[in-house]
């Protein structure tokens, strides 16, 4: 039989050179600068607290995942984000158990990749906050000694904490909430700051996460409208009431919502598919951030944010679905 | 006054949330948050039989229960759900279009550990009327916006490939304890 001369195909007919790893991997790239600072500030335990996390999601994804899935590079997203979310110095089995918890329930359980409702990594890190409530708030100093671990790193799992011996340091938003100490703006941009391992150096991950809106492997709507809701909601705020409110650039770079607005809720599987929806989504996670720190019993929400628009992503799809062009009456049938 | 029924009322809807926080109501919260449809009559459902449970619970608590304290767990059962019934025979004669959209749910819930759990809180709380009326509000509210995220999750699975062992309501029992972990954000909200 020779070969048809027209080949009758579906569409799509035009196919761009980006697959799943590809977007992955790149993904995966860019968060390198930000583990090497991250090294940089809290010495090589960051590492390994990245490490036993991504072990934990790779491992967990190579025995129950479908076959091949691992190669496409998404667990390794989510234990790397995972990681770059913990504390430092937090005992390497937590981290371990979250990375599992990461993949089986926040991903693994709907069917895989592309059909999970939450971000595995925020709900792999929300279950080790319920789980882990005191060591996910032992916040280390920064620039401990590149080469010294914290003893509870290292801890027996489920034998307690064993002696906890570090310099600890509360995380801005923490100073701010309970005892209304501002930091200064410099150090939060850079990273000098106590904080979640990947959270603290603000300018750097806008670089990275700049280059990947750049590549458009992220919509960069989210971010932007994250940015713009934080920045209005609490500048109305800070205007009512500045000694209670801090400043919206505080807002904008302290704690997780720099790495949360990047690249948790840009995860292509857990945001709105339609343009339009991706303004709602981010409009509503600055307002949820701006709610819970303000006023809720945490220094920080983005986390939590980030999850409740995640189970009102289903709506906001539905919502903002498109029109298609034509169907619509202009007159009443008669 | 005015600040304090908000604070009851957004505390009871989200904070306290009674499916996702206290676990209550768990048997429409599996049963009918299959379609958004159904999910938004039974939330509305929910507040029409809270806010007469609240009622009930305040007139038994002020008139009758200071005479007998040990009948108030049998009395709640049996007049809230006699309360709810004869309402529901009043709206079938008065407003049918209202009972075609919550006739079918009433019978459902009157008895529901929810509807008790708020009347038990209520006394607890030493709550007074306004203050019962807004919490039975803010709980119904609160029922009803985990029972339509819960449907709307669930219309948006049916398309997705669940694993054989988490079919049915296993998938649905860990996505509500993955919801309940989303609300611990609002722990301590409006509290300091």
């Amino acid at each position: 039989m020779s070969r048809p001369r027209f080949l009758v195909t579906a569409s799509p007919h035009l196919r761009g050179p980006a697959t799943t790893p590809t977007i992955m991997w790149n993904v995966v790239g860019s968060l390198v600068p930000i583990i090497l600072a991250a090294t940089f500030y809290f010495g090589i335990g960051a590492l390994l607290v990245i490490g036993s996390a991504t072990a934990g999601a790779m491992l967990t994804e190579a025995l129950f995942g479908r076959k091949g899935s691992l190669g496409d590079g998404s667990a390794a997203i989510t234990g790397l984000l995972l990681g770059l979310i913990l504390p430092p110095g937090f005992p390497l089995w937590m981290a371990f158990i979250g990375g599992v918890v990461s993949i089986a329930f926040g991903k693994l359980i709907f069917g895989g990749l592309g059909q999970n409702i939450f971000n595995p990594a925020l709900l792999g890190r929300a279950f080790l906050q319920a789980a882990f409530p005191v060591a996910i708030t032992t916040w280390v100093e920064p620039r401990g000694g590149w080469l010294t671990l914290p003893a509870q790193m290292t801890s027996v799992p489920f034998m307690g904490a064993g002696d906890v011996d570090v310099v600890t340091s509360a995380t801005p938003l923490g100073l701010w909430k309970f005892e209304r100490i501002g930091t200064e703006l410099w150090n939060l941009m850079v990273g000098h700051i106590g904080g979640s391992l990947g959270e603290t150096s603000g300018l750097l991950i806008i670089v990275c996460g700049g280059y990947l809106a750049l590549r458009n492997f992220l919509n960069w709507r989210i971010p932007i409208s994250i940015f713009i809701s934080v920045a209005v909601l609490s500048g109305l705020l800070h205007l009512i009431d500045a000694s209670r409110y801090p400043s919206p650039l505080f807002m904008l770079f302290s704690g997780g919502l720099m790495l949360g607005a990047w690249f948790m809720a840009t995860d292509m599987v857990t945001s709105p598919v339609t343009n339009k929806g991706c303004w709602v989504f981010g409009a509503g996670v600055g307002a949820l951030v701006v709610i819970i720190r303000a006023w809720g019993g945490m220094p920080e929400g983005v986390m939590y944010a980030i999850l409740l628009m995640n189970a009102l992503v289903p709506y906001i799809n539905e919502w903002t679905q498109p029109k298609v062009f034509g169907t619509r009456l202009t007159e009443a049938p008669s | 006054m005015m600040g304090n029924l908000l604070w009851i009322f957004v505390s009871a809807m989200v904070v306290n949330n009674f499916t996702l926080a206290y676990f209550l109501g768990l048997c429409p919260f599996m049963g009918v948050s299959g379609k958004i449809y159904t999910a938004l009559r039974m939330g509305a459902a929910n507040i029409f039989v809270l806010t007469v449970a609240s009622l009930c619970a305040w007139f038994l608590n002020t008139v009758i229960l200071p005479h007998a304290p040990f009948l108030r767990l049998i009395s709640f059962i049996l007049v809230i759900a006699s309360a709810v019934q004869i309402t529901e025979m009043v709206i079938k004669k008065v407003s049918p279009a209202l009972f075609r959209a919550l006739g079918i749910y009433l019978p459902l819930i009157t008895t529901n550990c929810a509807i008790l759990g708020m009347a038990l809180f209520q006394t607890n709380r030493g709550y007074g009327f306004l203050e019962g009326i807004f919490f039975a509000w803010g709980a119904g509210a609160g029922l009803t916006l985990a029972l339509v995220l819960m449907a709307s999750i669930r219309e948006t699975l049916e398309l997705a490939n669940v694993p054989e062992v988490a079919k049915g309501n296993a998938i649905v029992f860990l996505i509500a304890g993955m919801l309940s972990l989303a609300f611990m954000g609002f722990a301590g909200l409006l509290s300091s």
